[in-house]
């Protein structure tokens, strides 16, 4: 298994469905719709995430996220950003299921405003609850393994632990967690918020995640459009070397060039 | 009528289904969905559901989001 060259397809599979790319973005913080459209399209993405609110009421002819990203296009992703408790996140995902029609969600459970951390005792009751509903659900959690087996345990879909508070672009704070929750785990894990720039979602890769979700290191980005083909790239490379296999570190030089035949 | 939409008191002609409030609204019922007294109202049921009286109607759509 496993087994790619820099040509083929690789792929992974997330409640049932394939995706090639495995580089999800989120669609907040852009200028424009415009721009949103531009940079998801620069990624490669196949999922994108949104979030669920009140319409706005006073100006109705407003355009609308689909209106320029087509959810015939990508695969929605509804987040439960905002929510604080279990009940709340429970009520979003199922108006989100309602609006677009589809089982797949991302469940945020947060528990404090400064750090954005998940709040897991929520997270849990949330997604025992969600997933009794039939709802396919992809979890972001901390990088804790044995919350994240607990988490693969009761029935996600898929892993995501942050690598660093959401919107940081910190990087990956904590890489031998992230390593040992992707071994440990059957379903697809993939590094969640905290990721500043290219080589932060590569070394997530390397690690062996199955994907990168990210929305402000493209967003905040001084040129959103070539950060998002930047993370592209980044996440293609960091797969390859991870199935290619990186050589041994070693503490001493060993030559490039044979000794043999030296004048 | 007066009911409580999106948080917001508001009073809106009598007699309306979810599907005719939305479209007093201006708004394109496929792109959203509706919980009507913390139930979610189906798209399926959105002409034949009635709105009374102080209901506390939430309307929601997909928005930019990480």
């Amino acid at each position: 298994m496993n087994k790619i060259d820099a040509t083929s397809t690789d792929s992974f599979v997330v409640a049932g469905k394939r995706f090639s790319s495995r580089l999800l973005v989120g669609t907040g913080k852009y200028k424009d719709f415009e721009e949103t459209a531009r940079a998801i399209e620069a990624s490669g993405a196949e999922i994108v995430t949104v979030a669920v609110r009140r319409v706005n009421l006073t100006d109705t002819s407003q355009p609308m996220l689909v209106d320029f990203v087509a959810p015939k296009k990508y695969t929605y992703l509804p987040n439960t950003a905002g929510c604080f408790t279990a009940d709340d996140a429970v009520r979003t995902l199922r108006l989100a299921r309602e609006a677009g029609g589809w089982n797949l969600v991302k469940l945020e459970v947060l528990g404090d405003h400064k750090t954005l951390y998940p709040n897991i005792v929520e997270t849990l009751k949330a997604a025992e609850a969600l997933i009794k509903d039939k709802f396919d659900v992809m979890v972001y959690c901390t990088d804790d393994p044995i919350m994240s087996k607990r988490l693969e345990e009761i029935g996600c879909c898929a892993i995501m632990p942050l690598a660093a508070p959401i919107g940081s672009g910190l990087g990956i704070q904590n890489p031998v967690n992230i390593r040992i929750i992707v071994e440990q785990s059957k379903v697809p894990v993939l590094v969640d918020a905290g990721v500043g720039t290219a080589s932060d979602a590569a070394i997530a890769m390397e690690l062996g995640c199955d994907g990168v979700l990210m929305n402000t290191a493209i967003a905040a980005a001084k040129d959103p459009i070539k950060m998002a083909r930047a993370m592209k790239l980044a996440v293609e490379a960091g797969r390859l070397a991870y199935l290619a296999g990186r050589m041994p570190r070693k503490m001493y030089a060993d030559p490039s060039s044979p000794l043999a035949g030296l004048i | 009528m007066n009911i409580t939409l999106n948080g917001d008191a508001r009073a809106i002609p009598d007699g309306l289904s979810v599907d005719g409030l939305l479209r007093h609204l201006g708004i394109e019922s496929k792109k959203v969905a509706v919980e009507r007294n913390l139930e979610i109202v189906p798209k399926s049921a959105f002409q034949a559901t009635e709105v009374a009286e102080g209901d506390r109607l939430e309307i929601v759509a997909f928005i930019g989001g990480g």
